[in-house]
């Protein structure tokens, strides 16, 4: 890459490169000022952010936002919820994903092509929401923590993406040695591949966690009682459901009074749920762009 | 025979057991119970006992005057979706690759991936809380200009482009990832043939860049194409209200809506199926001519 850029730069490429570091910039200007301006709002005071005087910094600090969204109630126990749900559901997921992976990933094993076909299948075609909906219902698990952690156990893609790197780092010839050694394959596999697996554990375990994290769908269509609720669904109730009243367009000023800690709140709430993934998010970020990238291999 | 090949790894059909299990009852079980949509399903006489219907749900659902507006918006969303959504990560891709390693690309790409963690519900009510008709930041700043404010979200125009530049917005930084792996990958011998040529960085962008990540592209284009009657749902649901229900209203809202909520289980599931059947015959179709035209294909 280093070679790619000539001693002397042409006129040409000197305004193609300020083209380009124009456009990168404008780009990175319009994904970053949103989640900038949210920021501020959060610490702003409601009056300064319903009258539109929030733009770049906060307008007169105050916490009042924060000190809302930690007195709710329905927040505390959405986001225990969450972290419920997370924690088993993200166990679950890894150990599935890497249980299957790995075998799929065993020349040997007799049936893998079968099973193989039978996972691609599913990405192509699926029985859809109420058929899936009558199973869970059959299995008596509507309304239940159950219903959050066994319906999404398992993600396909991820179990492609365990068995492509399980085939890239494991030499089938490692395998023969430990058979002839007398290890058998669950042995092989507690004391030879899952140690080597600690870099593709990692990736699975953050992919489903945040997924987890962020999900609502299956809550919305699987739970019914408000102390069962995620986190998401707490949210949708408070950042949505409330905020689309697209027909209200009257007096501004006459609002404004009750209308202030309501909307300031918000900016609070976007700030608490999604601050721990983002904070996180620098450090963990290699992590997906390796799971991306080993996915990528056999697309 | 086969029981001899099966014994060599016999441990194996252990550790696949449960994942399979899993596949079995919640991808399987649901393709089966998608029966009900050729019946009229009552819930006392489950799947195999309830009264055939014949196509009577899909004759119903052709006949309906609301399925040419859902049709049409969904594959309009997902369009419109896909002709924006495709182009720009790529774009994206080939300008960062420009730059050199250092604290502007590393700020732009983290900054830029930063969205891609934020929730649905999240991702939403940002869109709400911005495009508000009287307290949101977005009609602020027309009024400071001197115009009327504008209610987007109730506008059933808006609708598509709210939906498809807000996922740009959020997705376009993480989908780069990808292709910016393509374009590390490049062999660098190529570029040192285009600058003997005396190629312009432009010229180099249009013939080694562009063609190196054509396998990526036309592999993430057949996987966008094959997702076209899979609109996102979950987002889609949580911005849709009563104003801009008729730009809004796609196949899995309606199928939703009908089903889980309106309990009308065969006609809903048929609706579904009719989704699954339309979307893979437009992923066969698309990987057939991928690769009759480019040696890019999903198989």
């Amino acid at each position: 890459m280093a070679n790619k850029g000539a001693i002397r730069e042409s006129l040409n490429d000197r305004v193609f490169m300020f083209l380009i570091y124009a456009l990168l910039t404008v780009f990175f200007l319009v994904v970053l000022y949103p989640l900038v301006y949210i920021f501020s709002s959060s610490f702003s005071s409601p009056q300064a952010v319903l009258s539109g005087r929030v733009w770049l910094w906060p307008v007169e600090p105050t916490l009042m936002g924060y000190q809302a969204v930690f007195k709710n109630p329905q927040i505390g126990i959405g986001f225990a919820n969450s972290v419920f749900y997370a924690f088993f559901g993200t166990f679950i997921n890894v150990t599935l994903t890497v249980m299957l992976g790995y075998a799929l990933s065993v020349k040997g094993f007799y049936g893998r092509q079968a099973i193989m076909g039978m996972l691609v299948f599913t990405l192509l075609f699926s029985g859809g929401l109420i058929p899936t909906y009558l199973v869970v219902k059959g299995l008596g698990i509507l309304n239940t923590r159950w219903a959050m952690l066994l319906p999404g156990a398992l993600a396909v893609w991820q179990v492609i993406i365990t068995r492509t790197f399980f085939q890239a780092t494991i030499p089938n010839e490692l395998r023969e040695a430990a058979e002839i050694d007398g290890c058998r394959d669950v042995g092989f596999m507690a004391r030879v591949a899952f140690p080597l697996a600690k870099p593709i554990i990692a990736v699975l375990f953050l992919m489903y966690a945040v997924g987890n994290w962020n999900a609502y769908f299956d809550a919305l269509i699987y739970l019914k009682s408000p102390n069962l609720f995620p986190l998401q669904i707490i949210l949708r109730n408070i950042l949505v459901i409330n905020s689309v009243d697209p027909t209200m367009m009257i007096n501004v000023n006459e609002m404004a009074a009750r209308e202030g800690l309501k909307n300031l709140l918000k900016y609070s709430l976007i700030v608490v749920s999604s601050g721990p993934v983002l904070i996180l998010y620098p450090f963990i970020q290699k992590y997906f762009v390796k799971g991306m990238m080993i996915g990528s291999l056999k697309g | 025979m086969v029981l001899k090949k099966m014994k060599r790894h016999w441990q194996l059909y252990f550790v696949v057991l449960i994942p399979m299990l899993y596949v079995i009852i919640f991808k399987y079980v649901p393709m089966y119970g998608a029966l009900i949509a050729f019946k009229d399903y009552h819930v006392v006489q489950g799947i195999l006992g309830s009264p055939w219907a014949g196509l009577k749900h899909f004759e119903y659902f052709f006949n309906s005057p609301n399925f040419w507006p859902i049709f049409n918006n969904t594959l309009g969303i997902s369009l419109y979706a896909l002709a924006v959504g495709f182009p720009v990560p790529i774009a994206l891709a080939l300008a960062l690759n420009e730059v050199r390693q250092g604290a502007f690309k590393r700020l732009v790409q983290m900054v830029t991936y930063a969205p891609y963690f934020i929730s649905t519900v999240i991702m939403v009510s940002i869109v709400l809380l911005f495009l508000d008709p009287h307290v949101g930041i977005v009609n602020m700043l027309i009024q400071a200009l001197g115009y009327q404010p504008i209610n987007f979200m109730g506008t059933a125009g808006f609708f598509k482009t709210i939906y498809v530049l807000s996922d740009v917005w959020q997705n376009a930084g993480y989908a780069a990832i990808i292709y910016i792996a393509a374009l590390a990958g490049i062999n660098t011998d190529l570029y040192e043939a285009a600058r003997v040529d005396g190629a312009s960085r432009f010229q180099k962008m249009l013939h080694v860049d562009l063609p190196g990540i054509m396998p990526v592209a036309v592999v993430m284009l057949i996987l966008s194409v094959g997702g076209i009657m899979n609109v996102g749902f979950e987002k889609i649901y949580l911005m849709q209200n009563q104003l801009n229900v008729v730009s809004s209203e796609v196949i899995a809202t309606y199928v939703y809506k009908e089903g889980l909520l309106g309990a009308n289980f065969s006609f809903s599931a048929a609706v579904g199926l009719f989704n699954s059947v339309i979307n893979v015959i437009l992923l066969v179709t698309v990987n057939q001519v991928a690769r009759r035209y480019s040696e890019n294909s999903l198989w």
